[in-house]
């Protein structure tokens, strides 16, 4: 009976989404356990808050000040470029607004599956999180979220082997997907043709395409090119900008138009 | 009188197994995370065999659902693994009992290999991935973990008269 059940489950998880709700009730359920998992942590984290001295604060206000004035700075020449390329693109007739709408959420320190790229984090459909939405750090792209719950969700990393991402090449503009290997410091890029225009070094961004990601977000370098297969098409390979596996808090992001949906 | 105590019992199990579903998801470095023993195997395996009247394949099921939900693996992965660890260690409950620590870590080692069996096989099938090395010896350091698991657990069921 319980190995029929145990199948069952499995075909089903694996090929239709029916079983969503139920795994999303009992993730409900199992909150609690997340949370003293994440005890340890949240208590070492806490206690460094309150031993530091006030010394340290005082140096650590310091550079954040000057970090602060620093990308004021660049935020007005950047303010300056969008109101240019706004009134650009109105010239061509193309409305593209530039403004996506953040949320910061924190990891909750779990274990998943080692074998499968997934993390947790503290934010839920209670704070407007949805299945399918990007997830950055302050580098690049990390993830998408697979799973909303109203405390917590799940997030797949661009790493993992099911998972695959729309990418452009900055320097060529050539559009590809980047495939996740299992690895977590590795992408792949099977479908560029043996004389694709791509040399080592040069930064993918999202493209936008597929709906899923906003366009124009940093993902991966390319690490390594193989040109000799015998198939026609490069090995390609790339290491993502996300610190994958050290980040602590994640942005989560609405595109424009999600943005006005959601509101 | 004696059914309400032993209804009083069961919690005991079940918050052994909360405690060892709560083991493995409990944040480890990263170069160790593939090492994680497999403790709620070994805590069902010990209870099976020490009530094999009570607790069995449903227990099984039941925590290898809960643990699938909450690492984030394949639903059923675990819910089947531990149904066929729980009903080979209900089946021959007897002899495991009869033998001293070491073999019955050889036993277990075979047991738990189960599960990663079970894991190896849905793993390729749904991800096309094959784990590395550490995968396998996770079970080996389980099954090292055996005796002292063992003689936690007994400590346990005397101490609070769990039948």
């Amino acid at each position: 009976m319980a190995i029929i059940a145990s199948f069952v489950l499995m075909v089903m998880d694996f090929r239709f989404q029916q079983l969503q709700l139920l795994r999303d009730g009992i993730t409900v359920a199992l909150h609690p356990l997340y949370v003293i998992a994440d005890l340890p942590q949240s208590f070492t984290s806490w206690l460094s808050d309150v031993s530091t001295t006030r010394q340290t604060l005082q140096k650590e206000n310091s550079t954040l000040k000057e970090k602060n004035l620093n990308l004021q700075a660049r935020l007005q020449k950047f303010e300056a470029l969008k109101a240019e390329n706004t009134r650009l693109r109105n010239l061509l007739d193309a409305s593209l607004k530039i403004d996506d709408r953040f949320l910061i959420a924190e990891l909750i320190s779990i274990d998943l599956d080692p074998n499968r790229h997934q993390v947790k984090i503290n934010k839920g459909s209670k704070s407007g999180v949805f299945v399918g939405q990007a997830v950055l750090d302050a580098d690049a792209v990390m993830g998408q979220v697979t799973q909303a719950t109203p405390l917590s969700s799940t997030i797949l990393l661009i790493s993992d082997p099911t998972h695959s991402i729309p990418v452009e090449v900055v320097r060529t503009g050539e559009r590809t997907i980047a495939v996740g290997t299992g690895k977590l410091g590795l992408l792949s890029l099977p479908h560029l043709p043996s004389q694709a225009d791509i040399e080592i070094g040069d930064t993918l961004v999202t493209s936008g395409l597929g709906g899923k990601f906003p366009s124009g977000y940093p993902v991966a370098n390319i690490a390594s090119i193989n040109r000799d297969t015998n198939s026609g098409f490069a090995e390609i390979s790339a290491t993502p900008s996300a610190y994958l596996e050290r980040s602590r808090q994640v942005l989560l992001v609405w595109r424009h138009d999600q943005n006005n949906l959601e509101r | 009188m004696a059914t309400t105590l032993d209804q009083n019992r069961i919690w005991i199990i079940w918050i052994s197994l909360f405690i060892a579903l709560l083991l493995s998801i409990m944040p480890l470095p990263n170069w160790i995370e593939g090492l994680r023993p497999q403790w709620v195997a070994l805590f069902l395996i010990y209870w099976v065999i020490a009530l094999p009247q009570r607790i069995g394949i449903e227990h099984g099921f039941i925590c290898g659902f809960l643990l699938d939900i909450l690492s984030g693996t394949t639903m059923g992965e675990n819910a089947l693994s531990l149904s066929i660890i729980a009903f080979i260690s209900q089946q021959y409950h007897a002899r495991l009992r009869v033998r001293n620590f070491i073999q019955q870590s050889y036993l277990i080692a075979g047991l738990l290999i189960i599960q990663k069996l079970v894991s190896f096989l849905v793993l390729g099938i749904t991800i096309n991935q094959t784990p590395s090395i550490q995968f396998w010896i996770a079970s080996l350091i389980s099954a090292a973990l055996w005796p002292s698991i063992f003689q936690l657990l007994r400590n346990v069921r005397r101490r609070m008269h769990v039948r």
